[in-house]
């Protein structure tokens, strides 16, 4: 009967203390510099991203850089510290394209052989801060489910389309992937060109991306699917803390004003048909925590269970954002319908998280595989 | 006293090492067990436990497990365990923490739970079970409902009217009543189940003497918060492994036997297999919370998804069986010994869940509780606080 004590499974579900003062760092920075009003006048404006708030957050802080070791530049931290900064930012529904540099991307190149010179570069370069990089794949791509590739002519150029990639149009380096290398593009090189579209959720812009006789240079792998799916699979896992983020936020502000709000006499809030909604919400939140958590967790531990810990942090977590933000409007009465009020900003976000990286559904399938809890 | 865990279960081995299991009568290990402090943890020293954090239970309950003891059966003695006990601990005299503890967690004495009443349910504080006072005892009449295990219980926790004239919430006091005082009556109450696991319990001039009340006259209410907070812990609180439960059964059914899927409750499947396995991690979340010293509110809602999944769980079980689903074990009328959420057929699993939204306070009132305390939403206008008992309307 020796061995180690079997207590508390491995997993960390907490927040230590270092993350807690990551958190009220990062809060601060965004009650400052992000408020609602400035990310509804951003939103409609040329420059929809944020590059002042981006340099503050990943360059002067340094939390591009979380996931890269430090001596390829970065800070050396995990996925727990990262989690808790997306937290924030979806609470802020912040126009900063941190999950996809930060964490997608970085993943990405961490995922590519670290002796290329280039390879090394890029990932200082991410972070710092300095340049923002974007997988180009479909935002709504799921971990497992095939992915876009573009095509490699004869004469070596790259051509094809990649369409709604996230953050494309504020990113410097994008990485695209033929079915046996993935290179890393300048994105004002020549034979690219990036097109903004008109997005559902105008606080993560999409682009298309078109290759037109592109020159891809040296690869920075020739094993693009290891590096993909590893960087899906993190970008997966790590919405759901943004998706966390954002319904905390909804959940909050939505109790905030049902105890103002008087008709009939008194607080709206008071009535239990409205209480009990809220309480629902509460426990939906209180649960995604402990999903989320245990994805981060995963990914810190490099666990093998992260590919079940991203499906089911998924699955769980995106539906709860977007009905917190659904309940968010219906409570808010009229002005939840109104441009000026915030709350749509999340409703958008969240709708659109639910999207992102696969649905709930395609995560379902994902664990119907992992779990063998196969389909008819 | 502290402990960490690995020292924890040195003196775990060392008590296995000095009471091997397989050659120590069961009654003699618990015994030795509950005197060696390992009982648990969390009690006090000579009261079955070191002072130690509760989370530290898991450390010598591993130990226990992998060596192969026999434990205590708490299906048998839940209410003991999870409601009377840290009641008298936290309310007890030393006499009567002495006198109780040790026999409860024993299971030589089974307890069971007299607060519920045919007019007071959700709304208990309006109870009318009266106690008046004689001298150094006190004479009670009424009628309790819904009480679990009454049948095979020796000491009940009580609470009676004791000051009718104040407002209902004052005038209550707890006690802790012998079943077998002759003018106590139990009655079997059969469930939907078939069998009866609760009881009617009339009460007629049942004499409890003064030195068997808990906490101070007209505090009844307060002392009764404590045994109701652990109730719903006691019910949602569970540590399973994964896939343990209620989904246990429906995955082997549905890996063993292809031929009973559908793509709707593969749907259906999937989404409440994520939901138990979140619920289970939200879980563990808390005791991590508990151990470090930082309890959250989230244990307040356990119950509510306890209950809600198993309702949901068992439901799609029994559909997923189809013909084998159309039938049920046995009706016959009994009167258990256990209560067991999980066990015997579908059929019963499905039907004995639908009381998990109900016992232990209701999904409604868990509800609002989390509303108001939690997220401190203003209560409903109220109508009853500063009335006295006796002029409320039923
Ligand atoms: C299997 C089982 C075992 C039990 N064991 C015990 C036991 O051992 N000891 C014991 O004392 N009791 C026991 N109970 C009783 C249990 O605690 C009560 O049934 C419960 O508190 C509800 O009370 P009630 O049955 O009077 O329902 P009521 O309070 O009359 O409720 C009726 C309906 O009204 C709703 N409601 C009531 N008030 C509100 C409100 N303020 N807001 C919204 N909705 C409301 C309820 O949610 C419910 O749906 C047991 C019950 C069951 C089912």
């Amino acid at each position: 009967m020796e061995g180690p004590v079997q207590v508390s499974t491995s997993v960390d579900l907490l927040y230590s203390e270092t993350e807690d003062q990551l958190r009220a760092a990062v809060r601060d920075v965004l009650t400052d510099h992000c408020t609602a009003a400035a990310v509804l006048d951003r939103i409609e404006s040329d420059e929809p991203h944020d590059r002042e708030l981006w340099k503050t957050l990943a360059a002067e802080m340094g939390l591009a850089g979380l996931l890269v070791p430090e001596k390829l530049g970065g800070q050396g931290a995990t996925h727990r510290e990262a989690a808790v900064v997306l937290e924030e930012l979806g609470r802020a529904v912040a126009p900063v394209p941190y999950l996809s540099s930060a964490v997608v991307a970085t993943e990405l190149l961490l995922g590519c052989p670290a002796e290329r010179p280039q390879v090394a570069a890029q990932i200082g370069e991410l972070a710092s801060g300095r340049l923002v990089g974007a997988l180009a794949v479909p935002f709504a791509t799921a971990p497992h489910a095939p992915y876009a590739r573009v095509r490699r002519s004869a004469d070596g150029l790259l051509h094809g389309t990649v369409t709604a990639v996230a953050d494309a149009a504020a990113a410097d380096l994008l990485y695209v992937a033929t079915d046996d290398a993935l290179y890393a593009l300048s994105a004002d090189q020549d034979g690219v060109t990036v097109t903004p579209r008109t997005s559902l959720d105008l606080t993560r812009p999409l682009a298309d991306i078109t290759l037109d006789g592109a020159r891809g240079g040296e690869p920075v792998s020739e094993d693009p699917d290891t590096a993909v799916r590893r960087a899906l699979r993190a970008g997966a896992a790590l919405l759901a803390s943004e998706q966390l983020g954002l319904a905390d936020w909804c959940l909050t502000e939505t109790v905030a004003y049902t105890r103002d709000r008087h008709q009939f006499n008194r607080a709206v809030g008071s009535f239990q048909a409205l209480k009990h909604r809220l309480a629902e919400l509460w426990l939906e939140t209180v649960n995604a925590r402990a999903a989320a958590r245990n994805a981060a967790d995963a990914l810190a531990t490099a666990s093998p269970e992260i590919p079940l810990a991203a499906a089911l942090a998924q699955a769980y977590c995106a539906p709860v954002a977007v009905h917190a933000a659904e309940e968010a409007l219906q409570l808010h009465g009229g002005i939840g319908m109104t441009w000026e009020h915030p709350v749509h900003l999340y409703l958008k976000r969240a709708k659109a998280d639910a999207i992102g990286y696969g649905s709930a559904g395609r995560h379902r399938e994902a664990l119907a595989e992992l779990m063998d809890l196969r389909a008819p | 006293m502290t402990l960490d865990d690995s020292q924890l279960q040195g003196r775990t081995r060392e008590f296995l090492a000095a009471h091997p299991p397989a050659s120590t009568p069961r009654a003699d290990f618990l015994a030795a067990r509950f005197d060696a402090g390992l009982a648990w943890v969390h009690y006090p020293e000579g009261l079955g436990g070191l002072g130690l954090p509760r989370a530290q239970q898991a450390v010598v309950d591993a130990e226990l497990e992998a060596a192969g003891a026999p434990d205590n059966d708490p299906r048998r003695i839940g209410i003991g365990l999870g409601m009377a006990a840290p009641t008298v601990l936290a309310y007890g005299t030393e006499e009567q923490k002495r006198r109780w503890l040790r026999p409860l967690w024993l299971g030589e004495e089974v307890w069971c739970q007299l607060f519920s009443e045919p007019g007071a349910g959700s709304d208990l504080a309006a109870l009318g079970t009266r106690a008046v006072r004689d001298g150094d005892t006190w004479v009670v009449n009424g009628q309790k409902v819904w009480t679990s295990n009454a049948h095979n219980a020796r000491w009940a926790i009580l609470i009676a009217r004791t000051d009718p004239d104040q407002p209902k919430h004052r005038g209550i006091t707890y006690f802790v009543c012998d079943m077998t005082d002759p003018g106590v009556e139990v009655r079997p109450l059969r469930q939907i189940t078939g069998e009866a696991e609760f009881n009617e319990v009339f009460l007629s001039d049942v004499r409890i003497p003064d030195a068997h009340r808990l906490g101070e006259v007209g505090e009844g209410w307060r002392v009764a918060q404590t045994t109701l907070m652990n109730e719903r812990v006691a019910i949602g609180g569970m540590r399973l492994p994964r896939e343990g439960g209620m989904i246990g059964p429906v995955v082997t059914a549905w890996r063993e036997r292809p031929e009973l899927r559908t793509h709707d409750l593969h749907q259906e499947l999937l989404k409440l297999w994520v939901e138990t396995e979140v619920a289970r991690l939200t879980g563990e979340r808390l005791r991590q919370q508990l151990v470090a010293g930082h309890p959250g509110p989230e244990g307040s809602g356990m119950k509510l998804g306890f209950a809600r999944l198993n309702q949901r769980v068992s439901g799609l079980e029994l559909e997923l069986l189809g013909e084998d689903g159309l039938l049920y074990e046995d009706w016959t009328m009994t009167r258990p010994d256990i209560v067991d959420f999980t066990g015997r057929d579908a059929g019963y699993r499905y039907l004995r869940a639908k009381g998990n939204s109900i016992e232990g306070g209701t999904s409604e009132v868990l509800l609002n509780i989390v509303a108001e305390r939690v997220l401190g939403l203003p209560s409903e206008p109220r109508t009853d606080k500063d009335v006295a008992w006796k002029d409320l309307s039923r």
